[in-house]
């Protein structure tokens, strides 16, 4: 809005030097944006700090009832020891680790090679297997609980990890979004490696995966988060507590523990902990990956 | 999950004259790389898909005992069951209170983070950590917030007056407040996504076309309400369609704050269909149930291909 105004006054092409004057003066609006945009992050985030601050609290201190501290007054690793002793945490989350990387790993060796046929060539039955690909873009998984969990038992899948792992691998989306950026390469790289008696094969490794970096990193990022965030299907298949996954048995086993919330917390915490890492990492191919999906 | 497809950008057409020899081998090559994938499709998606259309004819259960054809029984059941009509209720009143906020506030947001260049790292990050933060920890963090009896939310409230320390409000047990309560804490954990949508479409807006605006003496809120979002009505559609799907599929966030109660009020379509699958072992009715749904949320998704396949012209 400020700015908006601001530039009336100047020419159109001195965008940059607009840029600077914003800076050195910056007008009452600006000023009440970056407030409020700033106020409203900190109120977001706040549910996040609080359960780090209670994370931090010996029990007595975290208890219902006490006055609210934002810093604790008695700083404490109590939550995390307590968590540690217990064990299951660590559990899940190897077991989140396996799953989600079991998922990944199928997901793009699976969803690469079938992008690549649909992308490269012409054989019989292609368009009847990628309309009926397409078409299972709209089969909501949740809808399929039912029979899938019949088929898991009787394919003796039932609290494995293949069990847990393979009907997510099913993935028709990321088909879809490899073959449009496969359509997208240029044929030239490919026919100039055939020339020199490389086979499909070898085309799709030396010449296709290595232009296609950033989309695998993209497909492969969500695959793992959607995988490590999955809540119903674990629930189903995962009945044991030593085959549970990350959000099973925090959702499951330690919201039963009731009353310690310092615990409670430190378990929320680290459940959180390594989908924020990742995210902090690859933020940049996040964004742009949601970003995407409007953008198209 | 789309992803930005730049690709290095195609030259000129290839012409490349087909000999008939090399064209055939390359058709089955086709074929072997897209068979593994059609293969895990068929099996972990097809499959399913008409095994549970089977299901929803028979009495199948899950204790095992031989199944037999009932024929329309079932879905003759699921018409008349009144559970199963509250549950859609639910599952309709979640979708009419968390949209709205979720479109508006993801709206707001973007609009302030795209003015507020300076720190959109930052912005960034908070709006959007929550969507990557599982369920079940979310929960349990808004479970203890929600807490009638010292809970974060009572506290302050109280504080501010607002609320009778006597009389704490029981936001999860409480039959007028808990939907809210979940809506609340879906519209924290979900919003970020769609807020990013916003961030980016904002971002692809041309800056002309608000410097001619204000060349013509628009003011702030006409620029907004005239310019920005109408050029925002597409990304609008989508978070909307996207949206309603995710509502039909809830799930997670009652199993685990309210377990669908109290007195059923948080019970939602797919929470019905677990409890008549799993708890009343009647795999038959449930997969009944779950073709009701599955249609319902075809016809949306039709309605959300059409939305894109119209951008593709």
């Amino acid at each position: 809005m400020t700015a908006v105004q601001e530039k009336q006054t100047a020419a159109p092409s001195a965008r940059p030097e607009v840029r600077r004057r914003r800076l050195k003066k910056p007008s009452v609006g600006a000023v009440i944006v970056y407030v409020a945009a700033a106020a409203l992050a900190v109120l977001w985030l706040l549910p996040l700090l609080w359960a780090l601050s209670t994370s931090f609290k010996v029990e007595t201190e975290a208890s219902l009832g006490q006055d609210i501290h934002w810093i604790p007054q008695d700083w404490s690793l109590e939550g995390y020891k307590t968590l540690f002793e217990r064990g299951d945490h660590l559990t899940w989350m190897i077991n989140s680790t396996i799953v989600s990387t079991i998922v990944t790993v199928l997901t793009l060796v699976l969803c690469v090679s079938a992008a690549y046929g649909f992308s490269r060539f012409e054989f019989p039955g292609k368009k009847i297997i990628f309309g009926a690909i397409i078409a299972g873009l709209m089969v909501p998984g949740q809808a399929l609980i039912i029979p899938l969990f019949d088929l898991v038992n009787d394919l003796h899948l039932a609290g494995t990890y293949w069990g847990l792992a393979l009907p997510q691998v099913v993935a028709p989306v990321m088909v879809f979004i490899l073959k449009r950026f496969f359509d997208a390469i240029p044929r030239d790289y490919e026919e100039a490696a055939k020339l020199d008696g490389a086979g499909h094969l070898r085309v799709l490794w030396n010449v296709i995966l290595p232009l296609s970096g950033p989309i695998m990193a993209a497909v492969g990022i969500f695959t793992f988060i959607g995988s490590w965030n999955n809540f119903l299907w674990p629930l189903l298949v995962a009945t044991d507590p030593s085959m549970m996954t990350l959000p099973v048995g925090l959702g499951v086993v330690s919201g039963g523990y009731g009353l310690f919330y310092a615990q409670n917390m430190a378990a929320a915490i680290l459940g959180a902990l390594p989908l924020l890492i990742v995210f902090l990492i690859f933020q940049k191919q996040i964004v742009k990956g949601v970003a995407g999906v409007g953008l198209k | 999950m789309t992803v930005n497809t730049e690709a290095p950008a195609a030259p000129a057409a290839m012409t490349r004259p087909p000999t008939p020899n090399g064209a055939k081998k390359q058709q089955w090559a086709g074929l072997w790389f897209v068979l593994p994938f059609a293969a895990f499709y068929a099996l972990f998606l097809v499959w399913p898909t008409f095994l549970g259309l089977y299901y929803s004819f028979t009495d199948k259960s899950l204790t095992g005992r031989p199944a037999s054809w009932v024929g329309l029984e079932n879905w003759a059941e699921a018409f008349g069951d009144e559970r199963a009509w509250a549950a859609l209720g639910n599952t309709a009143e979640f979708t009419l209170y968390s949209t709205p906020p979720l479109v508006v506030l993801a709206i707001v947001f973007a609009l302030l983070v795209n003015r507020a260049r300076k720190l959109g790292w930052f912005l960034r990050m908070a709006f959007f950590a929550p969507f990557v933060v599982p369920v079940s920890v979310v929960t349990m963090i808004w479970i203890w917030i929600y807490q009638p009896d010292g809970g974060l939310l009572n506290h302050y409230l109280q504080l501010l007056g607002i609320q009778d320390a006597a009389a704490p409000t029981l936001w999860l047990q409480d039959k007028n407040t808990a939907m809210w309560s979940v809506v609340v804490t879906t519209v924290w954990w979900t919003m970020g996504f769609n807020f990013l949508l916003y961030l980016a479409a904002l971002q692809t807006i041309d800056p002309n076309v608000y410097e001619a605006a204000s060349i013509d003496g628009a003011s702030w809120w006409r620029q907004l309400w005239h310019l920005t979002l109408p050029l925002l009505k597409r990304t609008t559609a989508l978070v909307i369609v996207l949206q309603l799907i995710a509502s039909l599929r809830i799930f997670d966030q009652m199993y685990l704050m309210t377990g669908g109660g109290p007195d059923r009020a948080t019970e939602v379509a797919i929470h019905y269909i677990y409890i008549s699958g799993f708890e009343g072992y009647r795999i038959g009715y449930a997969s009944a149930l779950s073709y009701v749904l599955f249609i319902l949320i075809l016809i949306i998704s039709i309605f959300q291909f059409r939305l894109f396949s119209r951008k593709e012209d």
